[in-house]
């Protein structure tokens, strides 16, 4: 299966038996054109192409058949997330697809439309305390993805005793701080002061206090950092084979060949340090191998950005061209929910907790 | 999307034979020094491999029929990585068990399989690699060593060079001209070589740490039987080509540096500096993926696949973690490295130092493996 890319390159697809992934691939293949790109990056709100999510069912992709899902197997799920990184989605799917889990877990309604999960930062808390049947729940979570568009975030918050909670907060019931990332996806400071019925507040379900939260955002963000080294593979040896100089297209030379054989290994590096997030995902966010998932994505994003734009040359550094709706994402992805050096650090200190003679057991466990 | 792909390894519970091997290792390997374990398999011990063929780790997926055990791929990975990661000194059937036996298996005569595999099983038949030349390296079609017919056999005239354990070996597979030069991929053949042939002469190469492992062997007029012809005269390209996917993505290729980093992580202790923390963990982290790949390509190989750009792939991302490791330690402790020093620290660093130039040389040369992974994405 043959498609043509944003920039008018020719995509090879290999047959996949996943009618799941042939069919998202083929949706965002239509409704992720550069206009839609240009304007999320301006802050508009691509409805359509939302709509175009829900249709498929894919917000609830995560959620278990008992819980009120459709029984997608979670890995392809995250399959999905994968794809939606190639196309550089402009909307909050994995974000709404973790929400809707959590939800799912702690026996809350799942609402209809997008979704977001706060907080992101390490230093941020939310606070929720008793009030009559109710709870108020308070603090400010910044950088949340497309905050300001949700129709509700998930949040993670601690009770006065420390026990963790989930609340489903709807819109219009919290402040907004416009914000952004490098791609000028939405990353906006949300401040919460409001009461909430007992109905939109559970215990939060196992794996998912705060550190819990911010391990699933890292194995996301690692696996669309690895769906968007796949394009950025793909764009870039497009590019060496159209772009002629010097009588020849530019992947005749050499060092052009070695630097994508480099840009091929870290893709490779990658899609297996993706897949290693997702198993964890789908199973208890064992964070080894979300540690070792981000760390190595995020480490191998800063390297295939760099080669990428060494072989497109100027006009990759341009506006108009489309490398840089993958490679500013790359440049966001790598950094949130936490980026390699804190990652390493864990997976560090766990090793040296352990010793020299647990280390290979580590290894071979993961 | 040009998807290059790792599928997940089969999900087998394996852990009775990982235990099994490490409580071997664990008594076998009690007394070994960290800088002895960092030679892993560059370390020749036939005491060693024999034990290891007692205990059917040698030629673990071979069939039974030829002294074999019939196990799986994933289940001779656990072996492999328990044996590197512990520094054992797997070196004398290294060779015979991952490509000389898997050759004779696929195109070797029923003669030869019988002769040979059971003995290479056992732990008590080792083999050696006749392949570069001192003009034929990373050209390997370029072989000048040639096998002209003559009555009942050939008479075999030419050098090989970087023979590794070519003085302790038994046999060695040698690839050679048996067509016209002008002929680069046809006209090779591969022939099983016993290096008690009159004619053949092994000698000693020194690495730059002193170390003899390296060998020229050099064939003046040697005469081997017809029956010494493997696979078919003048497909030994195609025959060489089939090896190389088997040599190139197991975990050999990301493990050689690994004694280091256990000896860093000892002398760091239990509460080392953020910095210690993160770079030790960034190495980590580098090992738990190449491993994922790397078991994937395994289950690959056990479904009779030919994953060979994915393995190119393992290889390469392999070394430069392999070589790296030295650095980073070096920049995260003050030691002086030495080759003569009680300090354990210091002398693994030292075997390392030596010793890494070659990660990125043998099986498959970095610009070669390059190139073959260009090729494979469609540039060239």
């Amino acid at each position: 299966m043959k498609w043509h890319g944003l920039d008018g390159g020719q995509f090879q697809v290999s047959e996949t038996d996943h009618i799941l992934f042939d069919t998202t691939a083929r949706l965002f293949q239509s409704v992720v054109t550069p206009e839609i790109l240009e304007s999320a990056g301006r802050g508009v709100w691509p409805q359509a192409v939302w709509q175009g999510v829900e249709e498929l069912g894919l917000p609830l992709a995560l959620v278990p058949e008992e819980q009120g899902g459709f029984g997608v197997d979670p890995l392809e799920a995250l399959g999905v997330v994968r794809i939606a990184a190639q196309f550089a989605l402009p909307l909050p799917l994995a974000e709404t697809m973790l929400a809707n889990r959590i939800l799912g877990a702690a026996g809350l309604t799942l609402p209809e439309g997008a979704l977001t999960v706060a907080p992101t930062q390490r230093d941020d808390a939310l606070s929720l305390r008793r009030d009559g049947n109710g709870w108020h729940l308070g603090g400010t979570a910044r950088r949340v993805p497309w905050g300001r568009d949700a129709a509700a975030v998930v949040v993670v918050a601690t009770d006065a005793e420390g026990a963790f909670w989930v609340a489903l907060v709807p819109s219009g019931a919290f402040a907004v701080a416009l914000g952004d990332n490098l791609a000028g996806e939405p990353r906006d400071d949300l401040s919460f002061d409001v009461r909430l019925p007992a109905e939109a507040v559970a215990p939060a379900p196992d794996g998912f206090d705060a550190e819990g939260v911010r391990l699933a955002g890292a194995a996301l963000r690692a696996i669309q950092m690895a769906g968007a080294m796949g394009r950025l593979l793909d764009m870039t040896v497009d590019y060496a084979n159209e772009r002629v100089q010097f009588g020849r297209p530019i992947g005749k030379f050499q060092a052009v060949q070695q630097s994508l054989a480099v840009l091929a290994g870290l893709a490779a590096v990658s899609s297996g340090a993706a897949d290693l997030a997702a198993e964890a995902l789908a199973e208890s966010l064992d964070p080894l191998r979300i540690a070792v998932a981000k760390a190595r994505t995020a480490e191998a994003a800063t390297t295939a950005a760099a080669i990428a734009h060494q072989v497109h040359g100027a006009i990759g550094f341009t506006h108009e061209h489309s490398l840089h709706t993958v490679t500013r994402r790359l440049w966001s992805w790598r950094d949130e929910f936490g980026g390699e050096a804190l990652w390493n650090r864990r997976i560090g200190q766990a090793v040296a907790l352990g010793g020299a003679d647990a280390l290979w057991p580590m290894i071979a466990a993961a | 999307m040009t998807i290059i792909n790792f599928p997940p390894p089969p999900r087998v519970d394996l852990e009775d034979l990982r235990a099994e091997v490490r409580d071997f290792l664990a008594t076998e390997l009690a007394d070994r020094r960290p800088r002895d374990r960092a030679r892993t398999w560059s370390g020749f011990d036939a005491d060693f491999s024999r034990k290891m063929g007692e205990r059917g780790w040698i030629g673990m997926t071979w069939p039974k029929a030829y002294g074999g055990h019939e196990r799986s791929a994933l289940e001779r990975y656990v072996v492999l990585e328990e044996m590197l990661a512990a520094g054992a000194p797997v070196a004398a059937h290294w060779i015979a068990d991952r490509q000389s036996g898997p050759l004779l298996l696929k195109v070797g005569t029923e003669e030869q399989r019988q002769a040979i595999l059971p003995r290479i099983a056992a732990g008590e038949c080792f083999f050696c690699i006749g392949m570069s030349e001192p003009d034929s390296g990373s050209d390997l079609a370029a072989v000048r060593t040639r096998a002209t017919p003559v009555e009942g056999g050939f008479r075999v005239n030419g050098t090989k060079l970087w023979t590794t354990y070519g003085h302790k070996s038994h046999y060695m597979i040698l690839f050679c001209r048996t067509g016209g030069q002008d002929e680069r991929h046809g006209g090779t053949s591969q022939f099983l070589v016993d290096l008690n042939t009159p004619g053949v002469t092994v000698r000693p190469i020194a690495d730059l740490s002193g170390e003899h492992h390296f060998n020229e062997v050099v064939f003046e007029d040697a005469f081997l039987p017809s029956s010494a012809l493997i696979g078919t005269l003048g497909e030994g390209w195609k025959q060489v080509m089939g090896e190389l996917a088997f040599e190139r993505s197991g975990p050999e290729r990301f493990l050689s540096s690994f004694a280091l980093l256990v000896e860093a992580v000892r002398v760091l202790g239990k509460d080392p500096s953020d910095a210690a923390q993160a770079a030790i963990g960034r190495l980590t982290g580098h090992i738990v993926t190449l491993r994922r790949l790397s078991r994937s390509v395994a289950g690959m190989l056990e479904k009779g696949e030919d994953p060979a750009l994915q393995a190119s792939l393992v290889k390469d991302q392999g070394a430069i973690l392999e070589q790296e490791l030295p650095d980073v330690i070096r920049g995260l402790i003050d030691v002086e490295a030495s080759q003569n020093t009680e300090n354990e620290l210091s002398a693994t660093l030292a075997h390392l130092v030596l010793h890494a130039p070659s990660f990125s040389l043998r099986g498959g040369t970095r610009e070669i493996l390059r190139g073959i992974i260009a090729r494979g994405l469609g540039l060239r």
